[in-house]
């Protein structure tokens, strides 16, 4: 009988991944509705709807910058995981190269997303 | 009604074959067998056995899938041979093939050692919360805390889940499907005290998270387990253990 092996980390990654798909999930084809069809074409929504001084006021509020920070965070996350995972179904197991670009592209930009949104100020 | 002779029905079956001292490796042999519409591709088997070629090598015994010895890739798929029948296929030829993602020991009988092993692991036995002395008498049950467990009790060690499983395809060190049933059954079991010691086993790096939510298992398991939804249950387990370890002192493995 052998015995267990090491505590896995998968945890970490895998309920980031959990959180970025229930949100995408949620919110995620209203987001692409609004942001790539509704407001481009002037369809439903005012034509200001996302101009910049009020979505400056939406990123300098505090509800507008946890709003941000979520959704490009943990879409990133969920992204990074994904693809980490369909990497090795399809045969490329890149093993910590592949790990470090798919998370360290999630962290970077969860870095960056919190860089800016605390740059633009309250 | 037509004259029984002359309905008389053929199939051509078609068997994977290997035999290490004389085989560099498996190879198809395309065999024809009469059959009548009540018989299994394992009673097909069987006639080639009896009939055309005494060396067939297969694992069977119930014959009505109870016992799990009788996995086998029909048409590409994990079937048990015994609870597929040959008239399903006819007039067209049936693929039968030794269990996929299994070193093959002899045509299509696999080593399933692999599966002993991670049984073993998990201590598929009660392994009682308070034990009770003969004079106390049995460990009682609710219809409702049984129900909690009963399916995942149904499972029959067939392992077609490890072979419709493309993450065990990839990486036989991954605990699997059926394995998670099984552990699932006892944990969740309000007779049983022995979940923190299974715990090890899904936490490990060859535990739960190997899994990619594929679902194939639970399609093509024969007793309705759904051994996925086991995993599932335990990936969110596993994931409250990995944190939660933290603040409750006495919480599981480190
Ligand atoms: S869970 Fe189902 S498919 Fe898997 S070994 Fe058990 S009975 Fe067979
Ligand atoms: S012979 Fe027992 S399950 Fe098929």
């Amino acid at each position: 009988m052998k015995p267990a092996g090491k505590r896995s980390n998968a945890p970490i990654f895998w309920s980031l991944f959990g959180a970025g798909g229930m949100l995408a999930a949620l919110i995620g084809p209203m987001l692409v509705f609004i942001t790539g069809i509704a407001v481009p074409l002037g369809l439903v929504l005012p034509a200001d709807a996302m101009s910049y001084p009020r979505m400056l006021a939406f990123a300098q509020h505090w509800i507008g910058k946890g709003f941000l920070f979520a959704v490009v965070a943990l879409f990133l996350w969920h992204a990074g995981h994904r693809i980490y995972h369909s990497l090795h179904d399809i045969g490329i197991h890149a093993g910590m190269g592949a790990r470090l670009a798919c998370y360290g592209l999630a962290m970077l930009g969860t870095v960056l997303a919190a860089w800016w949104l605390l740059a633009i100020g309250f | 009604m037509a004259d029984v002779a002359e309905t008389r029905k053929f199939i051509e079956i078609e068997v994977l074959r290997y035999r290490p001292e004389q085989d560099s490796e498996p190879f198809l042999q395309i065999f024809e067998v009469p059959f009548t519409d009540d018989m299994s591709v394992l009673q097909g088997l069987q006639y080639i056995k009896d009939y055309l070629d005494g060396s067939l090598s297969f694992r069977w015994s119930c014959r009505m899938a109870i016992c799990g010895s009788c996995g086998m890739m029909i048409d590409g798929k994990p079937r048990l041979s015994c609870k597929t029948f040959l008239r399903d296929f006819h007039p067209g030829r049936v693929r039968v093939e030794a269990l996929a993602h299994f070193p093959i020991e002899r045509d299509l009988v696999i080593v399933m050692d692999d599966f002993i092993d991670k049984l073993e692991s998990i201590k598929p036995y009660i392994i009682a919360k308070e034990p009770r002395t003969l004079e106390q008498g049995e460990y009682l049950q609710t219809p409702a805390e049984r129900d909690v467990y009963e399916q995942f009790s149904s499972c029959i060690n067939c392992l077609l889940c490890y072979a419709a499983c493309p993450q065990y395809g990839l990486n036989p060190e991954f605990v699997g499907p059926g394995i998670m049933a099984l552990l699932h059954r006892y944990n969740v079991d309000s007779r049983d005290g022995g979940a923190a010691q299974r715990m090890d086993v899904v936490n490990a790096e060859e535990g739960v998270f190997n899994c990619t939510a594929v679902g194939y298992c639970s399609e093509v398991c024969p007793k309705h387990v759904d051994p996925a939804n086991a995993v599932n249950q335990n990936k969110t387990l596993s994931a409250k253990d990995y944190f939660l370890r933290f603040v409750t002192p006495k919480g599981g493995a480190r």
